[in-house]
C-alpha cells in the first residue's frame, strides 16, 4: 500500500498538522513504509473474534452523575497562551 | 556555630569531613536508606543533598529536564521533622525522580515536547501525589522520548539522554532505551534512589534492561493514570524503576491503588509486595515461549535466557515450553492501536488551552501551524498513522482488525497461564546501541519492543531484571510476566533471578 500526496494532504488536514508541499513526498514514503509493514495483520484469521477494546478485564467504575468538581476558572485558564477575562482567546472564527 | 550546610558542595565537604566517601549515601538502596533514616544515621536533607550533588556531577547524562533542588531541600526538611516525630511514611525522605510525563503541581511538565512549552500544572498526578504522601522527596523531572513515543530517548525536544554504561574499549555514547530513558539513566547512575516510569509498549522494561536496573510494569489498572500525560490510554501504565527488586516492591506499593479519578483503575486491595519477596519459586511452573527465540536473537541473549531458566530450576521451579502463537502479530497490532489512541489523546494540543501557540490566519490555520511546530517528527508520524487507521473507509481494515488480533494475543496469554505461573523471556533483542543508530528507520526502532509489546496489549504485569553482561560489558535483562493482578508472583521470580545473577551494578558517580 502506497499513499499518494493527495491522501497525505487529507490525513494532514484531518490531523490538523501543517505539512509543506515540499515535504508531502517524504512523509508519504514514511507512512507507506509503516502501513506496508502493518499490512501483515491481514494474514491473521480473526473470524468470529470479538475485538478487545480496552486494557482491563474489570468492569469500569461508575459514580453518581452529579457535579463533584468545579469553580476553578483561574486554574483552568492559568496555562492558556491567550486566556483573559474568563475566556480562552482564539483567532476570529466568525466574520 | 555555622548554620547547617545546605548547598550541594558544602554537603560534600560535610560528609567528607566525617570520613565517609561522598558516594556512600548514593550507593544505598531504598530499603537500606529507610532503615538508616529511621535510626538517625543521617538526615533526609543529607541524603537529598548527596543526590543533588550527584545530579550536578552527572549533568552530562541529560537525564533531567527540570531539577527541583530547592523544592527537594524544603521537602527533605519536612521529612526530617516527620522522621523525628516518628511519623514517617513508607518512603519518608527517599529522593526520587519523576518522569516528566507526570503532572506536578507548580513544576514545569513537558512530556519532552515543544508543544507543552511553559506548561505548569495546577494539580498533581495521583501517582506522584501518592509518592509525596508516602514522604518521598522529588529531585526533579526526568527526560523521556517526546510523549513517551520512542525506544531510545532520542526524540526528546530537550535532547537525547545518555546511558551511564559504555561498551568495553569503545568510547561511544549509548542510548538508555526509552521512553523512560531519563528514569533508567538516573537510577543506574545513582542520581536518584528510584524513579517513576510509564510503560505503553515496553517503556519501563526496555530502558531498565539497557541501563542494568529493575523496571516493573504492573497490571493495567494497578496505578492510576490520572494526571499522567496520555499516550495510548488502553496501554499506558505507571511503574517503578529501581536498582533492586525489593526497592521496586516498596515503591510500587506506594504508587498503586484505586483512584476514583481514573475509571480504569482497579478497585482492588494493594498487596504488600515486599512480603512476597522471600517466598521463592519452589513448585512454580515457568513458561518458556518458543516464539521468543527468533532467528535474529543474539547468541549472548539466548545463552542468558537459558541461564535464567537454570537459575529458576535450581531454586525449585519447573520450566515448561509454551507457545504464544500470535507473538509476531503483536508489534504491528501495537502500531495500529497505540497511534490510533494517541491521535485522539493528542488532539488536545491545539494552542488554545496550554503550551505553545503559533499564530495563523484562521483558527484551523493556528491549530495546524501550532501542531506542526510543536510536535517532533515521530509524534507527527504517529498522529498521522493513527488518524489514517481511524478514518472512514479504513477503520475496519486497520483499527477493528488490530483490536481483534489484540484479543487473540490476550487469549494466548490466558491459555498459557492455564499451564504456567510465570513466563520468562529476554527483555529486549539487543543491548544498548549508539546514539544515532536506528534513527532513520522507524521500523528498526520499533523492533526494540518486540518482546515487551505483547504483555502491554494483554494488560498483564511484566518486569525486567538485570541478569548479565554482554561480551563487551553491557547490561542484558530478563523479562518476567505473570497473570493479571499477580505482581506477587512476579516479584518472587524477579527476586530469585536477582539473587542468582549477582549483577554488577554501576558504582555511584
Amino acid at each position: 500500500m502506497s499513499l499518494d500526496k493527495a491522501t497525505v494532504r487529507r490525513i494532514a488536514t484531518l490531523s490538523r498538522i501543517e505539512v509543506a508541499d515540499a515535504d508531502l513526498e517524504v512523509v508519504a514514503g514514511q507512512l507507506s513504509g509503516i502501513l506496508n509493514w502493518i499490512e501483515q495483520l491481514k494474514e491473521v484469521d480473526t473470524t468470529d473474534v470479538a475485538p478487545m477494546t480496552g486494557g482491563t478485564d474489570l468492569k469500569l467504575q461508575w459514580r453518581p452523575d452529579v457535579v463533584n468538581d468545579g469553580d476553578k476558572m483561574e486554574k483552568v485558564l492559568a496555562n492558556a497562551p491567550d486566556g483573559h477575562d474568563g475566556f480562552f482567546g482564539v483567532p476570529k472564527v466568525v466574520e | 556555630m555555622r548554620p547547617m550546610a545546605t548547598t550541594a558542595s558544602s554537603a560534600f565537604r560535610k560528609l567528607s569531613s566525617k570520613g565517609a566517601p561522598v558516594t556512600h549515601l548514593t550507593s544505598l538502596t531504598i530499603a537500606d536508606a529507610r532503615e538508616k533514616l529511621a535510626k538517625k544515621e543521617f538526615t533526609a536533607l543529607e541524603l537529598t543533598e548527596a543526590h543533588l550533588a550527584a545530579m550536578e556531577r552527572a549533568k552530562d547524562l541529560n537525564a533531567f529536564i527540570t531539577m527541583t533542588g530547592d523544592l527537594a531541600r524544603e521537602r527533605a526538611r519536612e521529612s526530617d521533622k516527620r522522621l523525628s516525630a516518628g511519623q514517617g511514611g513508607t518512603l519518608e525522605g527517599i529522593p526520587l525522580g519523576i518522569k516528566d510525563l507526570f503532572c506536578t503541581e507548580g513544576v514545569l511538565t513537558t512530556a519532552a515536547s515543544h508543544i507543552l512549552d511553559g506548561f505548569t500544572p495546577r494539580y498533581e498526578s495521583t501517582v506522584s501525589q501518592k509518592l509525596r504522601d508516602a514522604g518521598s522527596v522529588m529531585l526533579g523531572k526526568l527526560n523521556l522520548d517526546e510523549f513517551a513515543m520512542g525506544s531510545a530517548n532520542i526524540t526528546s525536544y530537550y535532547g537525547p539522554v545518555k546511558n551511564p554504561w559504555k561498551a568495553k574499549g569503545r568510547d561511544v555514547e549509548l542510548v538508555p532505551g526509552g521512553s523512560s530513558g531519563g528514569s533508567a539513566s538516573s537510577v543506574a547512575a545513582h542520581l536518584v534512589m528510584g524513579a517513576t516510569g510509564t510503560d505503553t509498549g515496553g517503556s519501563i522494561r526496555q530502558p531498565a534492561a539497557f541501563c542494568g536496573i529493575v523496571g516493573v510494569k504492573p497490571t493495567y489498572g494497578r496505578c492510576s493514570r490520572w494526571g499522567v500525560v496520555a499516550f495510548a490510554s488502553s496501554l499506558d501504565q505507571a511503574g517503578p524503576m529501581t536498582r533492586t527488586v525489593r526497592d521496586a516492591a516498596i515503591m510500587l506499593r506506594a504508587m498503586a491503588g484505586y483512584d476514583p479519578k481514573d475509571s480504569t483503575s482497579a478497585q482492588l486491595e494493594v498487596p504488600d509486595f515486599e512480603a512476597a519477596l522471600g517466598k521463592g519459586v519452589k513448585g512454580l511452573r515457568i513458561g518458556i515461549p518458543k516464539e521468543y527465540r527468533p532467528a535474529g536473537l543474539g547468541p549472548e541473549l539466548a545463552a542468558l535466557w537459558d541461564k535464567g531458566v537454570e537459575w529458576l530450576k535450581a531454586a525449585g521451579a519447573t520450566p515448561v515450553e509454551i507457545s504464544l502463537p500470535h507473538t509476531k502479530s503483536a508489534l504491528p497490532t501495537y502500531y495500529i492501536v497505540a497511534p490510533a489512541e494517541a491521535s485522539s489523546n493528542l488532539a488536545r494540543y491545539d494552542g488554545v488551552r496550554f503550551g505553545l501557540r503559533v499564530d495563523g490566519k484562521s483558527l484551523d490555520d493556528m491549530y495546524a501551524k501550532t501542531r506542526a511546530a510543536g510536535f517532533g517528527a515521530e509524534v507527527r508520524r504517529r498522529i498521522m498513522i493513527g488518524t489514517y487507521v481511524l478514518s472512514a473507509g479504513y477503520y475496519d481494515a486497520y483499527y477493528l482488525k488490530a483490536q481483534k488480533v489484540r484479543a487473540l494475543i490476550n487469549q494466548d496469554f490466558t491459555d498459557a497461564f492455564e499451564k504456567v505461573d510465570a513466563i520468562l523471556t529476554p527483555t529486549a533483542p539487543t543491548p544498548a546501541f549508539g546514539i544515532g543508530e536506528k534513527s532513520d528507520d522507524p521500523i528498526a526502532m520499533y523492533l526494540n519492543d518486540v518482546f515487551t509489546v505483547p504483555a502491554s496489549l494483554a494488560g498483564i504485569p511484566g518486569a525486567s531484571v538485570p541478569a548479565g553482561l554482554s561480551a563487551d560489558g553491557l547490561p542484558l535483562g530478563l523479562q518476567v510476566l505473570t497473570r493479571r493482578w499477580d505482581e506477587e508472583t512476579l516479584f518472587r521470580v524477579c527476586q530469585v533471578l536477582e539473587d542468582a545473577a549477582q549483577f554488577p551494578l554501576l558504582p555511584a558517580v
